[in-house]
C-alpha cells in the first residue's frame, strides 16, 4: 500500500523530479499517477509531450519536449497539472484555482503546501480564464518549488 | 413563503432554515430530506391540501400552501380518475433523462425512431446538472468537460431532435406502472404532474429504455433520521441546483469520488468540511480527487466511521470512532465532532422497481449496487424489448452511462428494424466500453458485468 492510499498526500519519491535545467526551461509537472480512465491532457499537448500507453495508464511527460506553453493545465479535471519554472532564487508556478474570491495581478496570497499548510507567501503575476477556471501564476521562493500546490487568498 | 424562481418547495423551506419537513410515523420524531431528487419520500407534505407531495421535487409556485400533513393522511379521490387519460403510442419509451436516457434517446431518434422520454425531476439531465467538476474519461465522453455543461450539450441536440419530430420530452412526469399492451407491445402509465395537479397519460410503445438510475444507501448508526443527515447527491442538489447552502459545517461520510468531489463542492460553496471519514482502509476515490481535498487542508481519516449523530431536532454533532483491521470499532476512540450537516456517500443502489414489474430477471451482484436486471451486451434484459442503460444496470460512471444508452438506443431500434450503420455504430460503443472499464478503477464493473454475463448463461442453458 502506498501512503498516498491511505492520507491522500504524494511525496517525491512518487513522482518524477524534473532536472535543474528543465526546472529553469519551464516544465508541466503532472501529479496524476493513478490508472485512471482520462486523458485529455494527452490530446492538449501541441507538442505531444505527454504520453500515455492507454486511456488508463498514468501520463507521462517529456520534460525535454514540453515548452512550457501551459495548454495542459485548464483541461485537467484533476487539477492535477502545475506548471513550474525557476528563475534565480524564485520559482513560478502555474495552477487552476476554482474558489472565491480571484485575486488580482499583485496580491500577495498564502502558499499552501499538499496538505494545505501555509509554506509562503507568494505573489500573483498572472491571471488567465479558460471557460470557467482561473488559471493563476505566482511567484514564491525556489526552495518550495516541489511543495507549493495551493494559494489561499 | 418566500422563494426564487426555480426553487423546489423543499429548497425555499432550507433556504429559510426550515430543515423538518414531517414526521417520523410512530415516534413522532422530526424528519429532514434525504436525497433531494425523488427517490426516498422523506420529505413528503401536504401542498394546496393535496398530501404526500415529494416537495423537494415539487416547483414552488405562487401563492402555494405548504403544511406538514398528519402521518398517515387520508388520501384525497385521486383527481385525474374522473379526467380523461391522455393516450400516445411511440416507437421507444426512455424512462429517465439523465445522461444514459438522454444519449439512449438521441441515438434512437437518429436512427429514424419516434421516441418519447419521460422524467419525474423538473429538468433534463439526471444527476449531470449538479456535477459543476470536470469529467474524466477522453474527447468522446467529453473529458475536461462540467457534468452539467454535458447536461446543455445533450439538451441541445435532443431539442434539435424535437424540431424534427423525432422526441417528445415530458418533464415533471413519472412512469408509475407497466403493463402488458397489445400484440407484444408495452404499455406504461405516467403521471405528468402541473401546478400540483395531475394528468394521467397511457403510454404504448414497441420498445423501452429503463435508465432510471440510482438511489443513494442510508448507513445504519444512531440518529441517522435527524434532518440535517443528508445523501451527498442531496446536499450537490441543494448547493449547486438550487444555491441553497446545506448547513455550516459538514462531516463527509465515505471517501470514494462522490464523498470527495461533493467535499470540494461544498468548499467552494464557502462551507466548512470538518473532516471526511472513511471505513475502508485506503481511499476508495481518484487520488487527485482526495489531493485537491488535502491542499484545503481537509482530513481524510480513513478506518473511521460514524456511529452516532446527536441533537435536538437537529443535528448538532456526530460521534466518530476509529475501526480496527476488521472494521470492528477500536475501544477509547470514540471521538465527539460538533457539525449541522452529516453528508453520506456510501455507495448507491440501482433503482429498479419498473423493471420488478415487468418480471425481468433481477439478480443480486454486490460490485453492481444490489439487484440488477440480467442484460446482454445490447443491454436488453430477459424481456424482448425491455433495455436498461446507466446506474440502474448497475452502479457506475456518467461517461459509461452515456456509452450504455447510445447502444441500448440503437439496439431498440435495430430491434424494430431501424438501420443507419446501427451495427457498426454498435461495435464501436462497445470498444468504448471495454477501454473506459480497462484499468484498476474499471475493476468492480468489469466484474459485475462479467457476472451478469454468467448468470444469464445459465438461465439461458
Ligand atoms: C447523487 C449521485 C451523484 C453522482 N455523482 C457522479 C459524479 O460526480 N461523476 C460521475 O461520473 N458519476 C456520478 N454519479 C454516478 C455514479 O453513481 C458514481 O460515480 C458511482 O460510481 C459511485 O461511486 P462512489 O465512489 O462515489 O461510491 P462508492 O464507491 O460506493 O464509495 C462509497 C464509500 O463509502 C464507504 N463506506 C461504506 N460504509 C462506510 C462507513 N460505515 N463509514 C465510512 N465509510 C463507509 C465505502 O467503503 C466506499 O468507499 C453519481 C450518481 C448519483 C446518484
Ligand atoms: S505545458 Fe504545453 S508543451 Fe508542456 S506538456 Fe503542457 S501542453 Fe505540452
Ligand atoms: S487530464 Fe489530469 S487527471 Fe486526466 S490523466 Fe491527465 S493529468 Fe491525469
Ligand atoms: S424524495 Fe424528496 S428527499 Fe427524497
Amino acid at each position: 500500500m502506498h501512503s498516498y492510499e491511505k492520507d491522500g498526500i504524494l511525496t517525491l519519491e512518487d513522482l518524477v523530479i524534473p532536472t535543474k535545467k528543465q526546472l529553469e526551461k519551464g516544465v508541466a509537472f503532472i501529479e496524476c499517477i493513478q490508472e485512471i480512465p482520462c486523458n485529455p491532457c494527452v490530446d492538449s499537448c501541441p507538442v505531444g509531450a505527454i504520453s500515455m500507453k492507454n486511456i488508463n495508464a498514468p501520463p507521462i511527460v517529456d520534460y525535454d519536449k514540453c515548452i512550457a506553453c501551459g495548454q495542459c493545465i485548464g483541461i485537467c479535471p484533476g487539477l492535477a497539472i502545475f506548471l513550474i519554472k525557476t528563475k534565480g532564487d524564485k520559482v513560478f508556478i502555474t495552477l487552476q484555482y476554482e474558489f472565491l474570491p480571484i485575486p488580482i495581478v499583485g496580491n500577495k496570497v498564502k502558499a499552501l503546501n499538499r496538505k494545505g499548510e501555509v509554506v509562503d507567501t507568494a505573489i500573483v503575476k498572472r491571471i488567465a480564464k479558460k471557460d470557467k477556471t482561473f488559471i493563476i501564476t505566482i511567484e514564491a521562493n525556489k526552495d518550495f518549488a516541489m511543495e507549493i500546490r495551493n494559494i489561499r487568498v | 413563503m418566500d422563494g426564487l424562481k426555480g426553487d423546489s418547495i423543499a429548497s425555499a423551506l432550507h433556504a429559510q432554515g426550515i430543515k423538518t419537513l414531517t414526521k417520523s410515523l410512530r415516534y413522532d420524531l422530526p424528519r429532514g430530506f434525504f436525497c433531494g431528487i425523488g427517490k426516498c419520500s422523506s420529505c413528503l407534505m401536504r401542498v394546496n391540501g393535496i398530501p404526500n407531495i415529494r416537495t423537494c421535487i415539487a416547483p414552488l409556485l405562487e401563492g402555494v400552501k405548504v403544511e406538514i400533513q398528519d402521518k398517515l393522511p387520508d388520501i384525497p379521490d385521486a383527481k385525474f380518475q374522473s379526467k380523461p387519460k391522455k393516450i400516445v403510442s411511440v416507437d421507444i419509451l426512455v424512462v429517465g433523462a439523465g445522461p444514459a436516457g438522454l444519449s439512449a434517446a438521441i441515438e434512437a431518434a437518429k436512427q429514424g425512431t419516434k421516441v418519447l422520454i419521460a422524467d419525474e425531476n423538473l429538468q433534463i439531465g439526471g444527476q449531470l446538472i449538479k456535477q459543476t467538476h470536470k469529467f474524466f474519461g477522453s474527447k468522446y465522453e467529453k473529458a475536461g468537460t462540467r457534468g452539467i455543461q454535458i447536461a446543455v450539450d445533450l439538451e441541445k441536440e435532443l431539442k434539435e431532435l424535437e424540431k424534427s419530430g423525432n422526441i417528445d420530452l415530458m418533464l415533471n412526469s413519472t412512469v408509475i406502472g407497466c403493463y402488458e399492451g397489445k400484440k407484444g407491445k408495452h404499455k406504461f402509465a405516467i403521471i405528468k404532474r402541473k401546478n400540483y395537479d395531475s394528468i394521467l397519460y397511457e403510454v404504448e410503445s414497441r420498445t423501452v429504455v429503463i435508465a432510471t438510475g440510482a438511489m443513494e444507501n442510508m448507513l445504519l448508526f444512531t440518529g441517522n433520521d435527524l434532518p440535517g443527515v443528508y445523501g451527498a447527491g442531496a446536499v450537490q442538489t441543494l448547493m449547486n441546483v438550487f444555491g441553497v447552502k446545506p448547513g455550516n459545517k459538514v462531516i463527509m461520510v465515505g471517501a470514494g469520488n462522490v464523498g470527495l468531489i461533493v467535499s470540494y463542492q461544498l468548499l467552494q460553496a464557502g462551507i466548512i468540511v470538518d473532516r471526511v471519514v472513511e471505513a475502508a482502509p485506503i481511499i476508495g476515490g481518484y487520488h487527485v480527487h482526495a489531493a485537491k481535498l488535502r491542499r484545503y487542508g481537509v482530513p481524510i481519516l480513513t478506518s473511521h466511521s460514524i456511529i452516532e449523530a446527536y441533537g435536538k431536532d437537529k443535528v448538532e454533532g456526530v460521534v466518530i470512532v476509529k475501526l480496527d483491521k476488521n472494521w470492528q470499532p477500536i475501544k477509547g476512540s470514540k471521538e465527539k465532532v460538533a457539525c449541522d450537516t452529516v453528508c453520506l456517500a456510501v455507495g448507491l443502489t440501482p433503482s429498479t422497481r419498473l423493471l420488478y414489474q415487468f418480471g425481468v430477471n433481477m439478480e443480486f451482484v454486490p460490485e453492481a449496487g444490489g439487484f440488477v436486471a440480467l442484460h446482454d451486451d445490447s443491454m436488453q434484459t430477459t424481456v424482448k424489448g425491455v433495455f436498461v442503460a446507466g446506474d440502474s444496470s448497475g452502479i457506475e460512471e456518467a461517461s459509461t452511462a452515456m456509452v450504455e444508452g447510445k447502444i441500448a438506443g440503437v439496439s431498440a431500434s435495430l430491434l424494430l428494424g431501424f438501420n443507419k450503420n446501427a451495427k457498426d455504430l454498435k461495435k464501436q460503443y462497445k470498444k468504448e466500453l471495454d477501454r473506459l472499464r480497462a484499468g484498476p478503477f474499471g475493476e468492480k464493473p468489469r466484474i459485475a458485468k462479467r457476472k451478469i454475463d454468467k448468470l444469464l448463461e445459465k438461465k439461458n442453458a
